[in-house]
């Protein structure tokens, strides 16, 4: 009789099928004395093509994803992946503007139900905000017109300024990338609306971000809040120039870094673009886009700049549309 | 799974895929935002297993990729291998078990945000740590833990369940 084969015995396949046969004319006799009867699975063989398949699988896919990024992350704009994603991206379009149209409505209600718990302590703020500004735009008018004059005067070669030297793109907001490793919005405008790489993008109420790819019909924007973004900004009423980023760790607070101390910066000033322009260079941001208010100026000794921590004028998690800044004259 | 179970399952990682890009992602609650195709894609590898786990996270990955113009392959490499072991989870140890969903979503969110971390790392992409794992996770974390079950009768319902008699490796019967 042959004996039951034990797990790990090197068996050949006679031995099993014969102990197989065997086993299953097992006899009342052999029941009745209590025996142990190790069954062996007939289906080895497909589980473990099952096991192969999926490891196959999952192979395959594992690989394609690594190729795709290697050659995506590679190759950037102009390499062979990128007509295919931006033939895929407009191919999306449709989609992505018709939830945006289903969403829209319930995101309006949202908005309407938020504002209404603090309706009149805004509209109370507006109304002092709004006497404010009313005696500073008498005052910017005469500014204006002198500055006019003696421009005239000097012959005088400035950077483009925001808005006169540009065309207003405006755009609806497509898409987010989902997670929190990237800070960017898709917009439903492209190469063919005259959209171009580092273009900047605005809201009506201040700087949003950069342009960072573009599509014939789709953009990418690189947001103010990315880790990897920033703009050269100037406080408004001091001059105090700096670099704008995003402060580490937070989702919405910006900084205003490189700040020497000591020029002069205070909580509630404006910040703006700078502007700059060196030689053939100049800042991707035109002069006096707003960016935000100062919340907190603090320094320490051992620091070489202060800490100004910048309240952003745009609420970047509720963009609907942008203004990208097409220049008129572009160069 | 049937030609017409693929479909719907496709359509599933479609539509999940565009609602995360377009909506899900706008909403962002104490720092972080939900990940609602994460969690499609695991309950579909928890209801059909996990090959098609795989190829529906690597789809429901690329169109993400695709629709917002980013590094193609990062979501669909993060999105397969979440699919897959959900997919080796509703096989093995996680099957008949009523709380497979939850807690197949929590450990794959916190796996899927520290893998996602890694990544963006490895491409030199600026991330801060303790906004990626702590800011923004914590929140989404228990956002896709409260989208998990809602989700995963929703898809139930649209690809069924995959009757699985998968065999043991061996049987010792004791009479």
């Amino acid at each position: 009789m042959p004996v039951a084969p034990a797990a790990g015995d090197e068996i050949p396949l006679e031995t099993w099928l014969h102990w197989l046969a065997m086993s299953r004319q097992r006899g009342a006799r052999s029941a009745a004395l209590g025996l142990t009867v190790r069954r062996v699975p007939t289906t080895i063989p497909s589980r473990n093509a099952g096991q192969l398949r999926r490891r196959l699988v999952v192979g395959l896919l594992v690989l394609a994803s690594l190729v795709l990024i290697s050659i995506s992350f590679r190759s950037g704009e102009t390499g062979p992946l990128s007509g295919v994603e931006s033939a895929g991206a407009t191919a999306l379009r449709p989609f992505a503007v018709g939830l945006e149209r289903v969403a829209q409505p319930f995101r309006d209600g949202y908005s309407w139900a938020d504002g209404l718990l603090t309706a009149q302590s805004e509209a109370e703020r507006l109304r002092e905000e709004n006497r404010e500004l009313l005696q500073r735009a008498i005052q910017s008018e005469f500014a204006l017109q002198e500055n006019t004059y003696l421009r005239a005067q000097l012959n005088y070669i400035d950077s483009p300024r925001f808005p006169a030297d540009f065309n207003p793109v405006v755009a609806e907001v497509t898409g987010r990338p989902a997670g929190a490793f990237t800070q960017a919005i898709v917009i439903a405008a492209g190469s063919s609306d005259g959209v171009r790489l580092n273009d900047p993008v605005v809201t009506a109420d201040g700087l949003v971000g950069v342009v960072t790819r573009v599509t014939p019909s789709l953009a990418r924007v690189q947001l103010l809040t990315d880790e990897s973004a920033a703009a050269s900004a100037t406080d408004l009423r001091t001059d105090a120039t700096g670099i704008v980023r995003h402060a580490r760790g937070t989702r919405e607070t910006l900084v205003l870094d490189r700040v020497r101390k000591e020029d002069v910066v205070r909580v509630k000033d404006e910040v703006v673009t700078a502007g700059w322009r060196a030689g053939a260079l100049s800042s991707l941001f035109p002069k006096g886009i707003p960016i935000g208010k100062v919340t907190s100026v603090g320094q320490t000794d051992t620091d070489l700049f202060q800490q100004v921590q910048v309240d952003p004028y745009v609420d970047f998690g509720a963009l609907d549309s942008v203004i990208v800044l097409v220049p008129t004259d572009r160069r | 799974m049937t030609a017409t179970i693929w479909l719907r399952a496709l359509a599933v990682a479609f539509v999940a895929a565009m609602l995360q890009v377009v909506i899900v992602s706008s909403i962002v609650v104490g720092g972080g935002a939900p990940d609602i195709l994460l969690v499609a894609v695991v309950a579909l590898g928890l209801l059909r297993g996990a090959i098609p786990g795989a190829v529906l996270g690597f789809v429901g990955g690329l169109v993400v990729d695709v629709s917002t113009l980013g590094t193609l392959g990062v979501t669909s490499l993060v999105l397969t291998l979440a699919g897959f072991w959900a997919g080796r989870y509703g096989e093995t140890t996680g099957r008949d078990r009523r709380l497979a969903p939850l807690l197949a979503v929590a450990s794959i969110t916190l796996l899927a945000g520290v893998f996602g971390f890694i990544l963006h790392y490895l491409l030199d992409e600026d991330v801060v740590a303790r906004h990626a794992l702590v800011t923004a996770l914590a929140p989404a974390f228990v956002m896709n833990l409260i989208l998990a079950l809602p989700v995963h009768r929703l898809v139930r319902r649209v690809v069924g369940e995959e009757l699985r008699a998968e065999p043991s490796a061996e049987v010792e019967v004791l009479v």
